[in-house]
C-alpha cells in the first residue's frame, strides 16, 4: 500500500562494494522481484530496506518518508516493513494464530485480523497449531500470513520458496501472489529463480555485482533483455555471432546466422560484429527439411510433457536448442531436420576486446 | 552493551584471580622462586596433571559409553539407568570420598581419589553428550551407512563427530573440576594442589607459600584450557535449522543386551551404592540422637536461601557473557569466554579467602553478608551458566529476532517475546546446574558464610572434623536429596528419561 523508492544505494563491506548505487522504485500495491546470481548484492539490498544493515550512501524512501539515509537510520521496528525469510522462521514456541497475531496490537487480534490474515493464504482454521506440525509449505504460508497480518507498508520475500518441492513451489507462489494482491501489499521477492520472477512479480529488477542492470515489466525484460547476460539469465537464449553491414537501413534488417535469415529489430547503426538473440521457442524444426531451412542433426531431445527440448547440431558444429510445443513424437538422434528461425530477434554489438 | 556487560561479568568473576596475583607480586621475586622451586612443587604438579589426566579419560569412557547406551541403544529398564547415571551429581565428592573411605580399609591415595571423582563426575560428560546424541541429525549416518560404512565406522566417523563439542565440554568441565576439587582428595589424602594450599593457609598459616601453590594452579588450568581450544576445529558448530525434527533411532544390543546392563549396573552400585550403604547405617546412628531435627532444618533453609542468591547473582553474570559467544563467536568473546574459566578451576579456598581480603579492604558493606558468597559462587561457577546460556542461545536464531523487530517490536519487546522464552528452558537447567553446586560447595561457603550461618556442607564438615559420622549424616543424607532435584529437572532436560515418543 505504499511506494517505495531507492536513490543510489551503496553498502560497503571494507572495500568491497556489496551495494554499488542501487536505484529502484517500487510502486504501491505491485510486486517487483528483484533477480540476480548468488552473491550479486540482493539479500544485501533486502536487508538494507528492513533496516538490518545500514547504507553508506543514498537514500530509502518510503511514502516520502526518508527511513534510511546519510543522517537518518529509522530501526527496523519503525519501518514497517516486514520480511518473510527463507525457512519461514516462524517462532517454534508460539501457535500459528499467536505467530500470525505477533506483529497486532490487541485492538486488531479482537478484531480478527489473525483469521482473515490466516485464510489469504488458504490457512483457515489452522490457527491452534503448532509450526513443528505443519509441512514446510504451510508453515511458508503462515510466515506470509504473518508478514501481512498487520498491513505494513512493504513486504519483503527472501527466497521464501527456494526450499520448497517444485510442485508445492508454484501453488504457493501463486498463493502468495494472490494474498498480495487481495491485500493491496507493496512486495519485493528476492530470487535467483528466473521462472520464479517472471511468473509472479509485476515488475523485474535484474541486479548483477550490486547494480540494478535493468528494470521493467517481466514481458519487457524477457523480449527485450539489456545485454546478452540478461538475455541469457532471464529466460534461455540462443545466441548467434553475426555481421552488421551497410546495406542494412531496414527495420526490422535481416541478418544472415547460422541459423539462416533473422529480422532483428533496432539493429544498431554502423558495422561490426553483433550478437543476436533468439529465443528457443522461435525456432522451428520441420522433418523432413523444408526448401529454404537450414539443414541440422538431431543430438538430443529432452521431453517434458508439454514442450520439448530438442537439440541440434548445424552444419558449422553450433549446438541450439528449439522448444517445440506439444510434440508428437521424440525425434530420433541423428535425424536430418531443417531449422528456420520465426519472428524478430535482437542484436548487440559485440564489446570491442579492449575493455 | 552486550560486549560492555560481559566484560563486567567477567571482570567481577577475576576478582579473586586478580587479588591472587596481586598477593603473590607483593611476595617479591626471590621468595617465590624459593617456594616454586623445589621438588615439592614438581611431584604435586605430576600429581595433580596425572589424576586430571586419568579421571578425564575415565569420564570420557564412562559418561559417552552410558550415554550412548541410554540414548541410542533398545537398552532394557533405560529410565531407571538414566536416572542412576545422572545421580552421582547430586553427591558432593566429600561425601562420597568419605563414604568409601568409611567402607574400604586403605582406602587413600592416588587411585582411591581417581577412583572417587570420576564416579563422582562422570554425569558432567554424560549429560552434554546425551543431549547432543538425542539431538543429532540421524540422516548424517545414514548418509554413512548408505555409503557402505558398517556400524562402528559410522560410530567413530560420523557420530563421534556430532556430538564432538558436547565431548569437549564435558571432558573440559571434568578436568577443571579435578583440579579445583578439595573434599575428596583431602579426606583420601592424595596429594595435590588444592589440599597442600589448604593445608599452607589452614594449618600452617603460611599465606605466600599457598599463594605460590595458587598461581601455579592456575597456570595448569591455563593449560587445560589451551589444550583443549587446540583440539577445538574451527566452525565446529552443528547447529540445524531445519523445521522437521527426527529423533535419531535406536540400536538393537542384541546378546549385548546384558553385559551392557551388567556394566551399567556395576558403574551404579560403585558409584551410588557404596554411597548410600555407607549412609544409611551412619544414619541410622544419627537421627536417634535428641535435638538434631531442627538443627538440621535450619541448615537447610540457610543452604537453600546462600545457593538460591549465588545462582541468582552467576545467571546475571553469565547472560552477557554466553549471548556473546553464541552470537558474537570471535576471538574477544572466546578469550572473555576463557577468561570465565580462570577463577573456576581455582580452589574454594582461594576464592573464598581472597574474597575474605576483598571485603575487608574494598567492599566493606559486603563483608559477612550472603552477596560477598555469592560472589565467590558467581566467581567458581560462570563457566557452567555460561556454557548453559550459549548452548540456549542457539536455540534463538538471530533472524526469529529480525523477524520480530521487522514485525514492529522493538528490542525489549523481542527479547520478552522471542528471545527470552526460547532459551529459558537452556538457561533454566543451566540455572538448576549452578544451583546444585552452590549447594555441594564447601570451602568457600566455610570461609565466607555470615557469622553463625551454618550450611548442611559445613555442618556435615564441621562433624566430620571431630569424626561424629553419625552426627553427619542427616545433614549429608538431606544434602543428597536436595541436590536430586536439580539433578532430575537436568536429567529431564536432556531427554534421556523421556518414553521413545518424544518431541
Amino acid at each position: 500500500m505504499s511506494r517505495l523508492e531507492l536513490r543510489g544505494i551503496v553498502r560497503r563491506y571494507g572495500t568491497v562494494a556489496a551495494l554499488d548505487g542501487v536505484d529502484l522504485t517500487v510502486p504501491s500495491g505491485t510486486l517487483t522481484a528483484v533477480l540476480g546470481p548468488s552473491g550479486c548484492g540482493k539479500t544485501t539490498l533486502l536487508r538494507c530496506v528492513a533496516g538490518f544493515e545500514r547504507i553508506d550512501a543514498g537514500e530509502i524512501v518510503v511514502d516520502g518518508q526518508v527511513v534510511a539515509g546519510p543522517t537518518a537510520h529509522t530501526p527496523p521496528q519503525r519501518r514497517q516493513i516486514v520480511i518473510v525469510p527463507q525457512e519461514g522462521a516462524l517462532f517454534p514456541h508460539l501457535s500459528v494464530r499467536d505467530n500470525v497475531g505477533y506483529g497486532l496490537s490487541r485492538a486488531e487480534r479482537r478484531r480478527g485480523r489473525i483469521d482473515e490474515a490466516l485464510s489469504l493464504v488458504g490457512l483457515a482454521g489452522y490457527g491452534e497449531r503448532m509450526p513443528h506440525q505443519m509441512s514446510g509449505g504451510q508453515q511458508q504460508r503462515v510466515a506470509v500470513a504473518r508478514a501481512l497480518a498487520p498491513r505494513p507498508s512493504l513486504i519483503l520475500l527472501d527466497e521464501p520458496f527456494s526450499a520448497l518441492d517444485a510442485g508445492l513451489r508454484a501453488e504457493l507462489r501463486h498463493d502468495v501472489r494472490s494474498a498480495l494482491r487481495a491485500d493491496r501489499a507493496t512486495g519485493i521477492l528476492v530470487t535467483h529463480d528466473q521462472g520464479e520472477a517472471l511468473s509472479t512479480a509485476d515488475q523485474i529488477a535484474v541486479m548483477r555485482e550490486g547494480v540494478i542492470v535493468q528494470h521493467g515489466s517481466p514481458t519487457s525484460v524477457y523480449r527485450w533483455p539489456a545485454d546478452a547476460w540478461v538475455a541469457t539469465f532471464v529466460g534461455d537464449a540462443i545466441l548467434l555471432p553475426a555481421q552488421a553491414e551497410p546495406g542494412h537501413r531496414d527495420d526490422p534488417a535481416v541478418l544472415s546466422t547460422a541459423l539462416g535469415p533473422v529480422a532483428v529489430a533496432g539493429l544498431p547503426s554502423g558495422h561490426g560484429a553483433l550478437t543476436v538473440l533468439v529465443r528457443p521457442e522461435q525456432v522451428r524444426i520441420t522433418a523432413p527439411p523444408a526448401p529454404q531451412a537450414v539443414i541440422a542433426t538431431v543430438t538430443g531431445d529432452d521431453f517434458h510433457g508439454h514442450d520439448a527440448l530438442v537439440t541440434v547440431r548445424l552444419r558449422d558444429g553450433t549446438h541450439v536448442t528449439a522448444r517445440i510445443p506439444a510434440p508428437a513424437d521424440p525425434m530420433a538422434t541423428g535425424t536430418r531436420v531443417g531449422v528456420q528461425v520465426e519472428g524478430t530477434g535482437l542484436a548487440w554489438r559485440v564489446p570491442e576486446p579492449a575493455e | 552493551m552486550l560486549l560492555t556487560s560481559s566484560v563486567v561479568a567477567v571482570a567481577v568473576a577475576l576478582i579473586p584471580l586478580v587479588y591472587l596475583a596481586v598477593r603473590t607480586a607483593e611476595a617479591g621475586g626471590v621468595r617465590i622462586a624459593e617456594e616454586l622451586l623445589t621438588g615439592r612443587v614438581a611431584a604435586l604438579a605430576a600429581g595433580t596433571l596425572a589424576l586430571a589426566a586419568v579421571v578425564t579419560a575415565g569420564c570420557l569412557v564412562l559418561g559417552v559409553g552410558s550415554a550412548f547406551l541410554l540414548v541410542r541403544t533398545d537398552l532394557p529398564a533405560r529410565r531407571v539407568f538414566a536416572v542412576l547415571a545422572v545421580l552421582p551429581l547430586a553427591v558432593p565428592t566429600y561425601i562420597a570420598g568419605f563414604a568409601w573411605v568409611s567402607t574400604v580399609d586403605g582406602f587413600e591415595g592416588f587411585w582411591a581419589a581417581a577412583l572417587v571423582l570420576t564416579l563422582c563426575s562422570y554425569p558432567y560428560v554424560l549429560l552434554p553428550v546425551a543431549a547432543a546424541l538425542a539431538g543429532a541429525d540421524p540422516a548424517q549416518e545414514e548418509v554413512s551407512r548408505s555409503l557402505g560404512h558398517g556400524g562402528w565406522r559410522t560410530f567413530t566417523q560420523v557420530t563421534l563427530r556430532q556430538i564432538r563439542p558436547a565431548i569437549a565440554g564435558g571432558g573440559l568441565l571434568v578436568a577443571l573440576y579435578v583440579l579445583s576439587d578439595f573434599g575428596a582428595v583431602s579426606i583420601v589424602r592424595a596429594d595435590t594442589f588444592t589440599r597442600a594450599i589448604f593445608l599452607a593457609f589452614d594449618l600452617g598459616f603460611d599465606r605466600t607459600g599457598a599463594l605460590v601453590l595458587s598461581t601455579v594452579l592456575v597456570a595448569l588450568t591455563v593449560l587445560v584450557l589451551a589444550g583443549e581450544g587446540a583440539t577445538r576445529r574451527r566452525g565446529a558448530r552443528y547447529a540445524r535449522l531445519n523445521g522437521t525434527r527426527r529423533p535419531p533411532g535406536r540400536a538393537g544390543l542384541g546378546r549385548a543386551r546384558w553385559p551392557a546392563v551388567a556394566a551399567l549396573l556395576a558403574v551404579a552400585v560403585s558409584a551410588l551404592g557404596v554411597t548410600a550403604f555407607s549412609l544409611a547405617r551412619r544414619m541410622a546412628e544419627g537421627v536417634s540422637r535428641p535435638g538434631t531435627w531442627p538443627e538440621v532444618m535450619v541448615a537447610a533453609g540457610n543452604s537453600l536461601w546462600l545457593s538460591l542468591a549465588g545462582t541468582a547473582l552467576t545467571m546475571l553474570l553469565a547472560l552477557p557473557l554466553g549471548v556473546l559467544s553464541a552470537r558474537v563467536p570471535g576471538r574477544l568473546s572466546a578469550t572473555l569466554e576463557r577468561l570465565g574459566y580462570l577463577s573456576h578451576s581455582l580452589p574454594g579456598v582461594v576464592i573464598g579467602l581472597s574474597l575474605v581480603f576483598f571485603g575487608i579492604n574494598v567492599a566493606y558493606p559486603l563483608y559477612q553478608t550472603t552477596w560477598l558468597l555469592a560472589l565467590a559462587y558467581a566467581a567458581l561457577f560462570l563457566p557452567l551458566a555460561v556454557t548453559a546460556v550459549a548452548t540456549a542461545t542457539a536455540q534463538a536464531p538471530p533472524v526469529l529476532e529480525e523477524v520480530a523487530r521487522s514485525l514492529g517490536r522493538g528490542p525489549l519487546a523481542v527479547l520478552g517475546t522471542v528471545t527470552l522464552p526460547l532459551t529459558l528452558p537452556g538457561i533454566g537447567a543451566g540455572a538448576a546446574l549452578v544451583f546444585l553446586t552452590c549447594m555441594k560447595e564447601l570451602p568457600a561457603t566455610l570461609l565466607l558464610r555470615p557469622t553463625g550461618v551454618d550450611t548442611l556442607a559445613t555442618e556435615l564438615w564441621t562433624n566430620t572434623a571431630v569424626a561424629a559420622y553419625a552426627g553427619a549424616a542427616p545433614y549429608a543424607v538431606l544434602l543428597v536429596v536436595l541436590s536430586s532435584v536439580p539433578t532430575w529437572l537436568l536429567a529431564a532436560r536432556t531427554g534421556i528419561l523421556s518414553k521413545e515418543v518424544q518431541r
